[in-house]
């Protein structure tokens, strides 16, 4: 009883003292409400055959069938494939790319030539998204740039965004181009924090600059390189689905079409809503699961994590 | 670093080498389209090889850019988004940033931890779509900024910093009678303005750049942004419409100068304003990624 009541006082007497706080938060938390936790209650569409007129709450129940739909399809182990595969090759290929460059980068002695590289090398992070993509589909063209650089060399033309096989090597490649400059920033500022006593007794010991860097900077960097990639495994699952929508096609869909992009196709433009929410779902869970595993074994090996 | 011995000399000649090539690969596509833009496009197409400088030179394509209806519409919607984006981006974001950044409080941890779990786990776009739908956002310029009023990356970001302000000033500010909104807007948001300037930044490039959700929630083509134009520019091709009174040959032929043309007028505004912001940005990567 005497506990209840103290709750109860506690309550009050935060609420009286914190009133403005609480309505400020009013709005915040009404758009996390709405914009967040209502799609999470949306979702619930996946296990039901939506339909507009009937909403949420009055459409039927049909259990596990889009799921079971999806599964059995022939698109669930295409996409799973094409998501697994393009997410392991931007891991293996574009995560290490912006550390190689930040080591690399601390090297260089010179401030106007370290300036420079880094100035252009984060230069097309800001280009959009669209325009990036623009430039690829023209530079890929039978007749386009990076195809004048092969018929240089002797090999024929040919519209490379229409051959499945090219797909994922184009996606990761303009990735590298896009992102090396910009996610080398967060390791350059990882550096700073190096002890420089350290290079200091190496130096002693006659360690080269290339050893220096193996033995110094790389594990100086390993915290920050573990957090990266925790936040990546996370995200496995949604590799940069905008960029597929604007690069894939009819032709490539066997290796280019993702979970994502296929919710988006089949949801929005055929407007199987159940159905794609069914598999965006399935989606969000797969993450969840791979952000949690991948945090607690980085947890148990590095003793990093997210929490 | 005046005795080097011959091993680091090696190391420090390829280190240069691979950084220079790096380097111009990174540039010599945005150059290859600045050139290609100002060419003469009958040369341009005739043309075999690397481009090291325009092909002749011609403002044609630059004028039907401009010209297109489509562009300034585009742009004028943009700039909506972007101002009234950042301006709700600004006002939620620091609100909710200084509620969470408050100790005392008694529902901030579960406050905090229902929204960080948004971070990893989402319903998904169709259920998102049903909602912006079921609010009545759709096919308007709020729906690209209403349901994204917050990004919880940058609310983390801005909390950390404006928990980093000592106590005793906000004490102070009440002993003189101020309440919260006081103490927000005269008290911690002047003292953040440089993390304030890098979310203004954030937010700013994400607008401007966004295209995704307007593809989805807009239909309307007088309510396009920019970049859902240059999209069907761009990947769908349909440069016909802009170089409508040329001959078909010639519209051809036009046609593939427009879409350099395009990618340097929706690029350049960025690319001049880039070397200001680059401080911000790189003040703001560090901002989240060490204390954050």
């Amino acid at each position: 009883m005497g506990n209840r009541q103290t709750l109860r006082r506690r309550l009050v007497r935060d609420f009286l003292l914190n009133k403005y706080l609480y309505l400020m938060m009013v709005p915040v938390i009404a758009y996390y409400l709405v914009f967040f936790y209502g799609p999470m209650y949306g979702a619930l569409i996946a296990f039901k055959d939506y339909s507009p007129m009937k909403g949420i709450l009055g459409s039927d129940w049909v259990g596990l069938k889009h799921f079971q739909d999806f599964f059995g399809s022939f698109y669930f182990l295409r996409v799973l494939k094409n998501t697994i595969l393009i997410s392991l090759y931007t891991l293996l290929f574009e995560f290490p790319a912006p550390i190689l460059l930040a080591l690399l980068i601390n090297e260089v002695r010179r401030k106007k030539f370290k300036r420079v590289v880094q100035t252009i090398t984060y230069m097309p992070y800001f280009i959009s998204l669209v325009v990036i993509c623009g430039i690829i589909t023209d530079f890929t063209n039978a007749d386009g740039l990076i195809n004048r650089m092969f018929m240089f060399l002797g090999y024929d033309g040919q519209a490379m965004l229409q051959k499945p096989e090219l797909f994922r090597p184009i996606y990761v490649l303009s990735e590298i181009w896009q992102r090396i400059g910009w996610e080398s920033i967060i390791y350059i500022a990882a550096l700073m924090s190096i002890d420089l006593e350290q290079y200091e007794a190496a130096r002693i010991d006659g360690a080269s600059r290339l050893k220096q860097m193996i033995y110094i900077t790389l594990p100086g960097l390993l915290p920050t390189i573990m957090i990266m990639f925790i936040l990546r495994m996370g995200n496995l699952l949604n590799v940069g689905f905008e960029k597929i929508i604007l690069l894939y096609n009819p032709v490539t869909y066997e290796t280019a079409d993702v979970i994502s992009s296929f919710v988006y196709r089949k949801g929005l433009l055929e407007f199987g809503w159940s159905y794609s929410s069914a598999v965006g779902l399935f989606n969000s869970v797969i993450n969840l699961v791979l952000l949690i595993t991948a945090n607690t074994l980085s947890r148990r090996a590095t003793q990093n994590s997210l929490w | 670093m005046t005795e080097q011995s011959w091993g680091d000399r090696i190391f420090t000649a390829i280190n240069y080498t691979l950084l220079t090539l790096l380097v111009i690969a990174t540039l010599y596509p945005l150059l290859y389209v600045l050139f290609a833009s100002f060419s003469e496009s009958a040369q341009l197409l005739g043309h075999k090889g690397f481009l090291w400088k325009p092909l002749g030179f011609s403002l044609e394509a630059y004028k039907s850019v401009l010209n297109n209806p489509g562009i300034g519409i585009g742009f004028r919607n943009t700039l909506f988004i972007l101002v009234f984006g950042v301006a709700v981006n600004l006002l939620m974001t620091s609100m909710g940033a200084y509620v969470l950044s408050r100790k005392n409080v008694m529902w901030n941890k579960v406050f905090m931890f229902l929204i960080v779990f948004t971070m990893f786990f989402s319903g998904g776009l169709i259920p998102l779509y049903l909602v912006v739908k079921g609010v009545g956002l759709l096919n308007s310029l709020w729906s690209t900024i209403i349901p994204f009023s917050i990004s919880t990356f940058n609310l983390i970001i801005m909390r950390t910093s404006f928990m980093g302000i000592p106590d005793s000033l906000e004490e102070s500010a009440k002993i003189d009678g101020a309440n919260h909104f006081t103490i927000l807007f005269r008290i911690i948001i002047p003292l953040s303005m440089p993390v304030i300037a890098v979310m203004i930044l954030y937010y700013a490039v994400d607008k401007w750049n966004g295209w995704f959700y307007a593809s989805v929630f807009i239909k309307d083509r007088n309510l396009f942004p920019v970049q859902l134009v240059l999209r069907e520019i761009l990947i769908s091709n349909s440069t016909d419409s802009m170089s409508s009174g040329a001959s078909a040959g010639d519209r051809f032929q036009i046609g593939e100068t427009i879409k350099y043309a395009t990618i340097m007028v929706a690029t350049v505004p960025i690319l001049c304003v880039y070397p200001f912001l680059q401080r911000f940005f790189v003040k703001g990567v560090m901002v989240g990624s060490l204390k954050g």
